[in-house]
């Protein structure tokens, strides 16, 4: 069982404050939408948990099985897509998901691999440098690499930015397995990407609220 | 999902091919060392002339060039990922110990395809003589690991400044000074013919200093890549 746990988290840059007081827990199959206006620290919260910014105060717990992970466990069972993120562009998405894979420790089959990109809509793309793919292209890819190690926790920050419709379909399934296997964090400030959530996060009343 | 098999080995060599891969295709630190390399040669070569220089300042030359060469082009391994914005993935997927090791040896390997250019070239333009050829090569393998050492945890810290520009050189000089004056020295020694007991002193120092750089840069990595 994986639990997330955040307690009295907040984060500045120099003097100025982006959010304090953050508290929540998330369990199994428990899903959270973070929203808030533009720069209320949606995203910044989100990497926070994903351990690629430090909190300036607070603590960020992830327990499997009662055991709390520490930084080199969590890699293994986190994954972060964001639009912000950057694949190598000179490589094709095959070899960009070879890496990506090897570099976690995990061992793909080419066919495998291919496998993927065919379900994400990518079929007979896989050869193309990633620089030739259109910015909704390279946000599929995004997802085939953050599910390669089948994460226990998913962070999506603005998941459906530059998708189209078969692409936001692809999301929906994206998001309801996650919801099966662990837990799922999204931000955003689209009100059609709010329904994913169980609870929601107001970062600008810093509040939560539930959906029935 | 895939079988987890890989060991800290591969996932460092996974590391290494990317860069390898990655630089074929845009030739981002290659054309840089390179063409810096066989110009400096060149306006060497040129400015001396007819002069006959002694094997010291031979030596010296040889090392100029190769400094210089490695400063315009090794830093790039963490630039280019900065620049790029393609740290954040990398941060997400592997250990700051196994981006390190892979940086180092991609970087040893281009310095070293770097010497196979410069060697021959230095030896033909400006007649410079090996006499003792393995004293040469083991100077020149450890003066490229302690090199390589410094530079990828360098170039790891100057990659997070805003101001990129001359800071990869101005950091480097301080902290290769010895390694340089050491190089020197052993590459002296060879091209004068001297035998490998005469230069183990050198390859002592130069042992020692790869060492020392190679824990210290492993040591701080973590800290310097992190946030």
């Amino acid at each position: 069982m994986i639990s997330l746990e955040i307690k009295n988290l907040a984060k500045s840059f120099g003097f100025r404050k982006v959010f304090e007081g953050i508290n929540f827990s998330l369990g199994e199959k428990e899903s959270l939408v973070i929203t808030g206006k533009n720069g209320s620290g949606k995203s910044t919260l989100l990497k926070i948990l994903a351990g690629l910014l430090r909190p300036s105060k607070g603590e960020v717990n992830i327990n499997l099985d009662s055991q709390i992970k520490n930084r080199g466990e969590r890699r293994k069972l986190i994954s972060f897509a964001s639009p912000d993120l950057s694949l190598y562009d000179e490589l094709t998405a095959l070899e960009n998901l070879e890496f990506l894979a090897k570099v976690q420790g995990l061992d793909f089959k080419p066919d495998e691999l291919n496998k993927k990109l065919d379900e994400a809509g990518l079929k007979g793309r896989g050869e193309d440098q990633v620089l030739s793919y259109s910015s909704g292209m390279k946000q599929r890819l995004k997802y085939l690499f953050a599910l390669l190690n089948e994460p226990k926790i998913l962070l999506l920050d603005e998941p459906g930015s530059n998708l189209d419709e078969p692409g936001l379909f692809l999301l929906d399934n994206i998001i309801a397995e996650q919801k099966k296997r662990g837990i799922l964090v999204l931000a955003t400030n689209d009100k059609r990407e709010i329904k994913y959530g169980d609870k929601i996060l107001n970062l600008d009343q810093q509040g939560f609220s539930f959906i029935s | 999902m895939g079988t987890k098999s890989s060991t800290w080995t591969s996932r460092v060599s996974a590391l290494f091919l990317k860069d390898f891969k990655s630089e074929l295709r845009t030739r981002y630190s290659l054309n840089a060392l390179v063409m810096f390399a066989v110009i400096t040669l060149t306006v060497v070569s040129f400015s001396i002339g007819m002069f006959s220089l002694s094997s010291k300042i031979k030596s010296s030359l040889f090392w100029i060039v190769i400094f210089f060469s490695a400063m315009s082009g090794l830093a790039q391994v963490f630039i280019k990922e900065e620049e790029a914005k393609t740290s954040t993935l990398l941060k997400l997927v592997a250990s700051p110990e196994s981006i390190f090791a892979g940086k180092l040896l991609y970087n040893l390997v281009l310095l070293l395809f770097l010497e196979i250019v410069i060697v021959p070239l230095f030896v033909i333009m400006l007649g410079f003589s090996i006499l003792n050829f393995w004293l040469f090569l083991c100077v020149l393998v450890l003066g490229s690991l302690g090199l390589v050492c410094a530079t990828t945890i360098i170039a790891a810290i100057v990659a997070k400044a805003s101001v990129k520009g001359a800071l990869f050189a101005v950091l480097s000089f301080p902290i290769l000074l010895p390694l340089l004056v050491t190089v020197i020295s052993g590459t002296n020694l060879a091209s004068e013919g001297a035998s490998f007991s005469q230069g183990l002193r050198d390859l002592q120092i130069l042992f020692s200093y790869a060492v020392v750089m190679f824990v210290a840069s492993f040591l701080l990595f973590d800290f310097v890549w992190e946030e």
